[in-house]
């Protein structure tokens, strides 16, 4: 999938998809010296924004796991990333289905909290996955990446009754979303 | 280094020894064929599969299994052979799924000995095919390499097999799903789950190959270190090995040591032996075999299938845990946070349309072209509509998921045991004087201005770990429905109610209830508790009476506290009673001096961590003279009202919900039957 492309949800069986889940991950860094506490952690975060009609409604984060509706669950803050390979270290599940009928777009981010850019960062990507077949639909390779610190992933947004996958990749510059949303605003 | 194949893509292979290994998200089975130079399978003796699992170099599962290590010795294989295709079909008859489209994409890998993975490839595309040829390995130029290939075959094995020039095509794939069928028969891993004892003729029917025939068979240099498929096939539970020499067994064993030498199956297994370790191809059984531990739990009643495009049935007990009161608990709580999202997902809804109707009738009212003729009219009518557009597809959504949620409370309310039910629940007319203390108890009843009809039991956990507080006084919404005398004796009766359930829920003499009524003024009400003779001695009434009975529970507190951080639990004294205690204070603070006040507050800090509770009747104004004094004494307190009040909020969304005291039907005599039984249980027990 490249940038701008979109893809819709829908299964070519006909079927739609029900459930997607973004997935983050990436390689801790490296003990360093004799005190291994001081090495320099990467703490890479996931969100996603759920708008209504360009109105951010709620958000799901490391410190508000579940939309309030309970359709978009994050499985919880990983602080230090993993051995990077190619394992989810954060990932946001979204129940489609349950998603309230007024959010019409969620957007998806990537923020590094501690502040390294992606350039430092080394085996990160996130992705987004089919969850009830666990295929990937879209994978962005962020390691390598430019001199910066956010990237905007992605929307699934509505189109009729089902919903389409735009893949954005816009970089930026933050430590949470909140960072973000002058950047998120244009790609709604 | 890993390559992740492609369909037709191909690498080689650095190895002779390898293993294929397989994982697909439901049992398969795996087999593979031999093909010669151009390709073609000679014959049925060129097939590896369930039924005839070891070739030379080659070796795959015996069963069906969600996960597969096939071991392949390229080197032991014939000269003539020059292909090694490797298949996956899913078995029929097992209820299981019967097209690959339905299930997981399949995963295959090809690893060295290490485990090193090799290449790998995952299956995808794939419909309703029921058998597929997920890799090949070929040789090419003495090279071998491996391919993707991920053909499917609707027709299933047979089709596949047909395709590969065998003749007896449709005979083998026959064969093949009869094996299947017969180890998936002795599987411990088989869906659905299965009584215990249908597990054990398992045990010597077990398809382990003896010793000779595993020599025998094994492919060359594969045969060691090798993969749990073929691992130690050990009955007995000092872990004798199957290649060991079976006379050095444990003599009193004479029938493993038959089974294991693939002689006739005993038809009697020895009874009372542990389950033995999975066939071939199963999970590895970590526990200890000689060691029976916690029963587990018997499995939890599951919703039948649901009708397609239908919500399931509900059922109760339809959730995880050890035991059935346990999942009823974690059902209960998971029917609170599903209707706190749901209607936090309406109402967010609602207010969204709301806000939008009002921003597009501003503008239509700040454009002055809206001014004449009607096309401000046509706006406003254009932006109600759509308001009232997105207020009924979120009610539809609400609507949907409450008729779901009353269904559950339907099912879950007759089921529950009499800690978690109501008074008027049936449940209550049965009751038996309970042998342990029950998870939780409810407190009452909770609902939301939306769904009035749903009420969600409260449940908390036993032992309290907070004290209660019956608020007497006029509660914010409902003040008008009742006088103050009204509010405390209503106030009076719920906490009544609530001392008489818990004594009813714990074991006769694990639960002993205090009362202070200084005045007397709640003697009526008292009246059922005092009768039953369940109370630790009379209502304590005047100053004297409120000092008395707080010095024994302070002095009581500090006693277990001081044993307890001294790690000196067995020094209380002799004769100490260990109940649980609950202190009902009526009237506070009449008759309370300063510092009976400062014990209540001790009591009400330091008691629940020792198990003395506090519960208050009173109206926090009657207090009002102490000031802020008081202040973290209501707060620790939790806050129950006699009539229904939204105070309570949920720990997902905070909303504010209607909590409802659960009320003894009037009329009913089922509080004074219960607390007969109690006090019967407990002259009768002695305590």
């Amino acid at each position: 999938m490249t940038k701008g492309q979109a893809i819709s949800l829908q299964k070519n069986d006909g079927g739609t998809l029900t459930a997607v889940r973004m997935g983050l991950g990436w390689q801790a860094a490296p003990r360093r010296g004799l005190f291994g506490s001081r090495t320099r952690e990467i703490d890479l975060d996931a969100s996603a924004v759920l708008f209504a009609d360009k109105q951010p409604v709620d958000v799901v984060f490391f410190r508000h796991l579940v939309s309030d509706d309970g359709s978009v669950r994050h499985t919880g803050d990983n602080l230090v990333g993993g051995v990077g390979q190619g394992g989810d270290d954060e990932a946001i599940l979204v129940d489609l289905a349950r998603v309230p009928v007024h959010i019409d777009q969620i957007i998806f981010t990537v923020n590094s909290f501690t502040g390294q850019t992606f350039q430092e960062v080394q085996n990160a990507f996130c992705r987004l996955v089919d969850e009830t077949n666990g295929q990937e639909l879209a994978r962005y390779t962020l390691a390598g990446g430019g001199n910066y610190t956010a990237q905007i992933m992605a929307k699934v947004h509505r189109s009729g009754a089902n919903w389409t996958m735009t893949a954005i990749g816009t970089p930026a510059n933050g430590r949470t979303f909140q960072d973000l949303m002058p950047a998120i605003l244009p790609v709604l | 280094m890993t390559a992740e194949l492609v369909r037709g893509q191909n690498h080689p292979l650095p190895e002779v020894r390898l293993e294929i290994r397989v994982s697909a998200g439901t049992p398969v089975v795996a087999g593979a064929t031999l093909g010669d130079e151009q390709g073609r399978v000679r014959g049925v003796e060129w097939v590896a599969h369930p039924g005839a699992p070891t070739l030379p170099g080659l070796e795959v599962s015996k069963q069906a299994a969600a996960d597969h290590r096939l071991a392949v010795d390229l080197e032991a294989l014939s000269p003539s052979v020059h292909r090694v295709i490797v298949l996956l079909a899913l078995p029929p008859g097992t209820g299981g799924p019967v097209r690959f489209g339905a299930v997981a994409a399949p995963f295959v890998a090809v690893t060295g000995l290490d485990g090193t993975e090799v290449a790998s490839y995952t299956i995808t595309g794939l419909d309703a095919e029921s058998a597929v040829v997920a890799l090949v390995l070929y040789r090419r130029q003495g090279v071998w390499k491996v391919r993707a290939v991920g053909q499917g075959y609707a027709g299933g094995l047979a089709e596949l097999l047909t395709d590969q020039g065998l003749p007896e095509a449709r005979q083998l794939a026959g064969s093949i799903h009869e094996a299947v069928a017969q180890g998936l028969a002795r599987s411990v891993a088989a869906p659905p789950p299965r009584l215990p004892d249908a597990g054990r003729p398992r045990q010597t029917a077990s398809p382990t190959p003896g010793p000779d025939q595993t020599h025998g068979t094994t492919p060359q240099g594969v045969s060691g270190n090798t993969s749990p498929t073929q691992g130690p096939q050990t009955t007995s539970p000092y872990g004798t090995s199957p290649y060991g020499d079976s006379g050095a067994r444990d003599a009193s064993r004479p029938d493993h040591a038959s089974a294991q030498h693939g002689g006739p199956a005993p038809a009697d297994p020895p009874t009372g032996t542990p389950p033995a370790p999975p066939t071939a191809g199963g999970p590895v059984d970590y526990t200890h075999p000689g060691r029976q531990t916690t029963a587990p739990p018997p499995p939890p009643p599951t919703a039948p299938p649901a009708q397609p495009g239908q919500p399931s049935q509900p059922v109760a007990g339809d959730a995880t845990g050890w035991s059935m009161d346990e999942r009823l608990y974690n059902q209960v709580w998971g029917m609170f946070e599903d209707l706190a999202r749901t209607t936090a997902a309406y109402r967010s809804a609602v207010d969204f349309a709301e806000s939008r109707m009002e921003q597009e009738l501003d503008k239509v009212l700040s454009d002055p072209r809206s001014r004449i003729g009607g096309q401000g009219d046509a706006a406003r009518e254009a932006a109600r509509a759509k308001h009232a557009e997105l207020v009924d597809q979120a009610r539809v959504a609400l609507d949907r998921d409450l008729a779901q949620l009353r269904a559950e409370v339907d099912v879950v309310e007759p089921a529950l045991p009499a800690a978690f039910a109501s008074w008027d629940n049936p449940v209550w007319h049965g009751y038996r004087v309970p042998m342990e203390i029950p998870m939780a108890l409810r407190l009452g009843d909770l609902h939301l201005p939306e769904s009035e009809d749903v009420r969600i039991p409260m449940l908390v956990r036993l032992p309290l770990e907070r004290g209660l507080w019956i608020d007497s006084g006029p509660s914010g919404s409902h003040d008008s429905l009742a006088d103050s005398d009204e509010l405390r004796g209503l106030a009076l009766d719920t906490a009544v109610a609530l001392a008489a359930r818990l004594l009813a829920v714990y074991p006769p003499g694990d639960f002993g209830v205090h009362v202070i009524d200084p005045a007397g003024a709640g003697a009526s009400a008292l009246a059922p508790l005092v009768q039953a003779g369940v109370l630790a001695g009379p209502p304590a009434a005047g100053a004297a009476g409120v000092a008395d009975v707080l010095g024994r529970l302070t002095q009581r507190v500090d006693l277990v506290h001081m044993a307890v951080r001294g790690g000196a639990a067995d020094s209380l004294p002799p004769g100490f009673d260990t109940a649980e205690q609950l202190l009902i204070v009526n009237d506070f603070p009449h008759g309370f001096d300063d510092r009976a006040v400062t014990q209540l507050r001790y009591l009400a800090d330091e008691g629940p961590a020792v198990g003395v509770h506090l519960m208050m009747v009173a109206d926090r104004q009657d207090a009002a003279a102490y000031g802020p004094l008081l202040d973290p004494l209501w707060r620790s307190l939790m806050r129950l009202t006699p009539t229904p009040d939204d105070h309570l909020a949920d720990p997902w969304v905070g909303h504010a919900w209607t909590y409802e005291p659960s009320r003894v039907p009037p009329g009913s005599r089922v509080l004074q039957q219960v607390l007969t039984q109690v006090a019967e249980a407990r002259r009768s027990w002695n305590r």
